[in-house]
């Protein structure tokens, strides 16, 4: 099976001589739901940010998608990103467009025509349950809506890869069954690759799931 | 409100810049046309022992436009009765031909210089008058003029720019959050800051129309054409296709160039 993230010995830090992660070695096979889990502080959101190249590997090596994360530079980060969709815990919307716009965006920096990204946009409202918003700019909406937006934004570019960081942390039980439901449905229907950062794996999942835990810089996986 | 004010704040500052260099352009236009004026009043006294023809003048320089002779017979009118007819007709013989040079151009000082030498290298010429003094005097306050103009429009469009740097990175902090949003998804540096060219490009057409609006009314009113017949001279300051383009010109180059600074600086930065 493909691997679409290969970590080798890779080591994560801010500052120098202040590790986050230490040498860490693991793979992640496509068309995988991956869970990583650990204690506030441990990491696990710095090891999300080094898969979309927010932070580069401070030693090892970090491959995603087939692209070499180590000393990456702009138009293949700005390529792998087009390919990637993020999903973060404060959602990340822009505030001055509407909902509609907002999940167009990977469409627009893709390059796809209205006739192509209209249809698809409001195929995904129609899934998170926003199509009577569409008008409407996050502000406007409750934090579960906003969220179930960037849900929307990141399937639109139909990518091969889903990162989210705690998508339901702050969420009501009805957000966060749509959140799951679509990354499930995502993972099942379109064979994406899933890999969500979270305290707590919620007990509906209902498809095939790797565990990591990640505890004081090490990554292992749980059987 | 808030987006208002920045747009203002760089229409304002380009109208600045354009305004001074439109300023520059008008004070340059009207020297040259004072410099005809001056080229068309001013002229050489040349005295010469035999008659010499305009051909003559102009083989010696290639600034000699025309030349026309100086009637003596007034002069001797005066002396008509203080002399007899034969010692006038002897002095009319023996006095020398004075001749009147006009040039095809304003000269520098350093020109009438060279020309006054090369006159007086013809055997026949026996004086020339140059009134360079008064030339001098005309020419160097005419330049001083025109240098003033021009430190003062370059000191206007140096201090403006600084201006419109700092409001561009104003702008540039207000779209930080949506760039960088834009940015985790892939978009590249250009599409990321289309906002802000966007913005910079609408502002430069706008304040290059509020320049024409500003030149037109000017023109219009009338009281620069009245202070300029004062001193002879009629123009136009402002030509609507010709400087209503190099407006829009400069105002288009000014802020996209200032808007690349900050974009390409920013993402040097990240």
């Amino acid at each position: 099976m493909d691997k679409v993230i290969i970590a080798e010995n890779l080591s994560l830090s801010y500052k120098e001589f202040e590790t986050i992660i230490s040498k860490a070695s693991f793979s992640i096979d496509a068309g995988s739901f991956v869970f990583i889990t650990g204690a506030s502080g441990s990491g696990k959101s710095t090891l999300l940010k080094s898969l979309y190249g927010a932070i580069e590997p401070r030693g090892g090596q970090l491959v995603v998608g087939g692209v070499k994360m180590n000393r990456i530079s702009t138009s293949k980060l700005n390529f792998l990103r087009r390919h990637v969709g993020i999903v973060f815990q404060d959602y990340k919307l822009i505030k001055e467009w509407t909902i509609e716009k907002n999940v167009m965006l990977p469409l627009i920096i893709s390059g796809y025509t209205k006739e192509v990204s209209d249809p698809q946009v409001q195929k995904l409202l129609g899934h998170v349950k926003l199509s009577h918003q569409a008008g409407k700019y996050p502000p406007e909406l409750s934090g579960g809506e906003q969220q179930r937006v960037a849900m929307a934004r990141a399937l639109a570019h139909n990518p091969i890869l889903i990162l989210a960081d705690e998508p339901t942390g702050n969420l009501d039980e009805y957000s966060s069954e749509v959140i799951w439901n679509l990354l499930e449905g995502a993972n099942t229907q379109l064979k994406t690759t899933i890999v969500v950062v979270t305290h707590r794996i919620p007990s509906s999942i209902s498809v095939p799931y790797k565990h990591f835990h990640i505890e004081m810089g090490n990554i292992h996986e749980i059987a | 409100m808030k987006s208002l004010k920045n747009h203002i704040s760089l229409i304002v500052a380009l109208f600045t810049v354009l305004f001074a260099v439109q300023i520059y352009v008008a004070v340059d236009r009207t020297i040259k046309a004072y410099e005809t004026r001056l080229k068309n009043d001013y002229s050489i006294i040349v005295v010469a022992n035999k008659t010499l023809s305009p051909d003559e003048f102009k083989a010696m320089d290639s600034i000699i436009d025309r030349s026309e002779p100086i009637a003596t017979d007034q002069v001797l009118q005066r002396l008509q009765g203080e002399m007899s007819k034969k010692n006038l007709e002897l002095l009319k013989l023996t006095l020398p031909k004075f001749y009147r040079i006009y040039l095809s151009r304003f000269p520098t000082p350093e020109e009438i210089s060279k020309l006054q030498k090369r006159l007086q290298k013809n055997s026949s010429i026996q004086r020339v008058e140059g009134y360079a003094q008064t030339h001098d005097t005309v020419y160097k306050l005419m330049l001083l003029f025109k240098d003033v103009v021009q430190i003062f429009s370059i000191a206007i469009a140096a201090v403006t720019s600084l201006l419109i740097l700092k409001e561009m990175r104003l702008w540039q902090f207000q779209h930080a959050e949506r760039m960088s949003i834009m940015a985790l998804f892939g978009a590249p540096v250009w599409l990321r800051s289309a906002v802000l060219f966007r913005l910079a490009i609408v502002d430069a057409i706008i304040a290059t129309i509020v320049v024409c609006i500003a030149f037109f009314v000017i023109e219009e009113n009338g009281w620069m054409d009245l202070l300029l017949n004062t001193v002879g001279i009629t123009i136009d300051l402002f030509d609507f296709l010709q400087d209503g383009i190099r407006s829009l010109i400069i105002a288009l180059s000014v802020s996209i160039i200032l808007t690349m600074t900050i974009v390409i600086g920013n993402d040097e930065e990240e």
